[in-house]
């Protein structure tokens, strides 16, 4: 430290750099136990009978496939309706839209939709899809529930990798007399598949992370289904599971099995998100 | 170049320019061209009009499911009553004390994770080694990720027993637990937004204060965090977004009792009320709970304003 600053201010910026350098332990340090406990517990619970079996109160098995599959199919719902819609709204905004108000509009319901908590959704979902539309509590109405709530987060993600595709790319296709729809099909889209993907990754953290908004709209059930009967039925995704395993059932080594799981795949969709961000910059940057 | 614009269209033919004479072949085949490209715009306004649809969606379902237990019940009584016993002889819907707990929780989370958060982002944005700043910035997005039914699990085996035995209470299900559990929720997203906040910060407003003699230390927090100011503003209230919508880390580990808030006593929140009753609820306890959920609408809708007002003042500045 130079000479010449008073012991007051010294005074002040040790303090200050003692409180960063605890926030950011703390913060580190919270993660790394929080991993760390999650895996020492759940790992040794992780069994292949847990894993391949369905639960039976006749011989008090536990199993969890019924849940993994009910997570994957939801997933995969959910993505079946998200990508065109948040894609679609994102082509519409950055291609189409001349009327700044009706961008603006757009805009704020996107962000509005992206601070709506869970718990709503599950309770509008409940009411639109499982009452209205009438489709019961099952999974397709938990995926549709989860559609709205994703739809931000594929709109920004698209928009953005939109903003990055070159302007004079469009005007050379459409020099070449290409119509609207032709340029966006064979220049626009095939230049935003980054921000697609990228968005899918973060949906999938996100609905794998879910649970509030799924209680009421895909329900508990734990029965093994193919695809489409697995969608028309209840089911409980791995997330719901845990909640039901620990806060009603007291199971904790299941919940905690469970729990290790969800925190795998959240580092593996963490590591993915990074890697196809990198790949797709160094392409760009080619 | 636009085609949809069909007042020009109309106007001005686009082959003949005016003119009326017609090359047959090639006007239908762009009048069929141009149906097209109408349509194509006309599938991705609708998509376009989606994100609207479902605001518009929910906001109607919550006004229209909401209203008629509060009309039952009278605003007053139902805003600041006390007591809420939905299954009682004669049942009574006071949502005070979820309110309140719902308030408090918030304000205790912010309280006890913008101090931290902030000190983090101002020490990775600013002052932290490359190496440190890649390694804590991804340990960050890890925490972000993990679902709030495992933050509950951890809370429920670790927290609550801890609360219970440090503080010598009967149960450690209560509100600090949940305070706790929705500080450590809301810190990525106060750490993120406040880092995009403050590597906004014009570097000439740095360099002026190095250059009149403040160490950087002084800097960072004397000029680089006021001009963030509004950038992490939105960052807190974001963070109360997040804290007032959690709903099942919450209700894993705050005990559920409809008390008025006290530290160390059992709570319920506005999203836990609703989360709880709701699988067995019927008749007016079940359109008392929609009720709720338009409370927490309305409250979610002013975080959102406020929100918007921070992050558009800190892009003006």
């Amino acid at each position: 430290m130079q000479p010449g600053i008073s012991k007051k201010r010294r005074a002040y910026i040790l303090l200050m750099r003692i409180l960063m350098w605890l926030s950011v332990a703390l913060t580190a340090g919270l993660v790394l136990f929080l991993v760390t406990y999650v895996m020492a517990k759940g790992l040794p619970e992780i069994s292949w009978n847990l894993l391949t079996t369905k639960p039976s109160y006749l011989s008090g098995n536990i199993g969890i496939l019924p849940d993994i599959l009910n997570t994957v199919y939801i997933i995969i719902a959910a993505l079946i309706f998200v990508i065109p819609l948040g894609a679609g709204a994102a082509v519409y905004l950055n291609e189409y839209a001349r009327n700044k108000k009706l961008v603006a509009v757009i805009e704020y319901a996107a962000e509005t939709l992206s601070g709506i908590p869970s718990i709503i959704y599950g309770l509008v979902g409940m009411l639109f899809f499982c009452s209205f539309l009438d489709m019961q509590t099952s999974l397709l109405a938990g995926a549709l529930t989860l559609v709205i709530m994703n739809l931000p987060t594929v709109l920004r993600t698209t928009q953005e990798s939109l903003k990055t595709v070159p302007q004079s790319y469009r005007e050379g296709a459409f020099g070449l007399g290409a119509g609207k729809w032709r340029v966006i099909r064979t220049v626009v889209l095939p230049g935003c598949v980054d921000g697609i993907i990228t968005g899918c990754i973060l949906s999938v953290g996100r609905i794998l992370g879910e649970s509030a908004a799924l209680l009421f709209t895909a329900g508990f059930a734990h029965a093994v289904h193919g695809f489409f009967e697995g969608l028309n039925s209840a089911g409980a995704t791995l997330t719901v599971a845990l909640y039901v395993y620990a806060k009603e059932q007291g199971e904790f080594g299941v919940a905690f099995a469970i729990a290790a799981i969800l925190m795998v795949l959240t580092l593996l969709i963490q590591l993915a998100a990074m890697l196809v961000g990198r790949y797709f910059k160094k392409r760009r940057d080619l | 170049m636009c085609l949809p614009m069909k007042k020009r269209q109309s106007k001005i033919d686009p082959v003949t320019g005016g003119s009326d004479i017609r090359p047959p072949v090639l006007w239908d085949s762009l009048m069929k061209k141009q149906a097209f490209e109408n349509f194509i715009y006309g599938v991705f306004l609708l998509l376009g009009l989606i994100t609207v649809g479902c605001v518009l969606l929910i906001t109607v379902y919550l006004i229209i499911s909401g209203i008629p237990a509060i009309r039952e019940i009278g605003l007053f009584k139902f805003l600041f009553g006390k007591t809420w016993a939905s299954t009682a002889k004669t049942p009574q819907f006071g949502i005070l004390p979820f309110i309140l707990t719902s308030i408090y929780g918030t304000a205790g989370a912010i309280a006890l994770g913008v101090p931290i958060g902030f000190l983090t982002a101002v020490y990775l944005a600013k002052a932290a080694p490359p190496k440190v700043k890649a390694v804590v910035s991804a340990a960050v997005s890890v925490l972000a990720g993990i679902p709030s039914v495992v933050y509950g699990l951890v809370g429920m085996l670790v927290l609550v027993p801890g609360i219970r035995s440090i503080f010598h209470v009967p149960d450690g299900a209560s509100l600090l637990a949940a305070i706790v559990v929705l500080a450590v929720m809301i810190l990525p997203s106060i750490v993120n937004v406040s880092i995009t906040a403050l590597e906004a910060v014009p570097q000439e407003y740095e360099d002026a204060s190095l250059a009149l003699g403040a160490t950087p230390t002084e800097t960072y927090f004397r000029v680089s965090v006021p001009a963030a100011r509004s950038g992490i503003a939105a960052a807190v209230v974001l963070g109360v977004g997040r804290a007032i919508g959690e709903a099942m880390a919450v209700m894993m580990v705050s005990g559920n009792v409809a008390n008025m808030p006290s530290l160390f006593q059992s709570v319920r929140f506005l999203t836990t009320a609703v989360a709880s009753e709701m699988s067995y609820s019927s008749g007016l306890q079940r359109q008392a709970l929609f009720s709720i959920a338009l409370v927490l609408y309305l409250f979610i809708l002013l975080i959102n304003a406020a929100l918007n007002f921070f992050l558009k003042r800190s892009k003006e500045a």
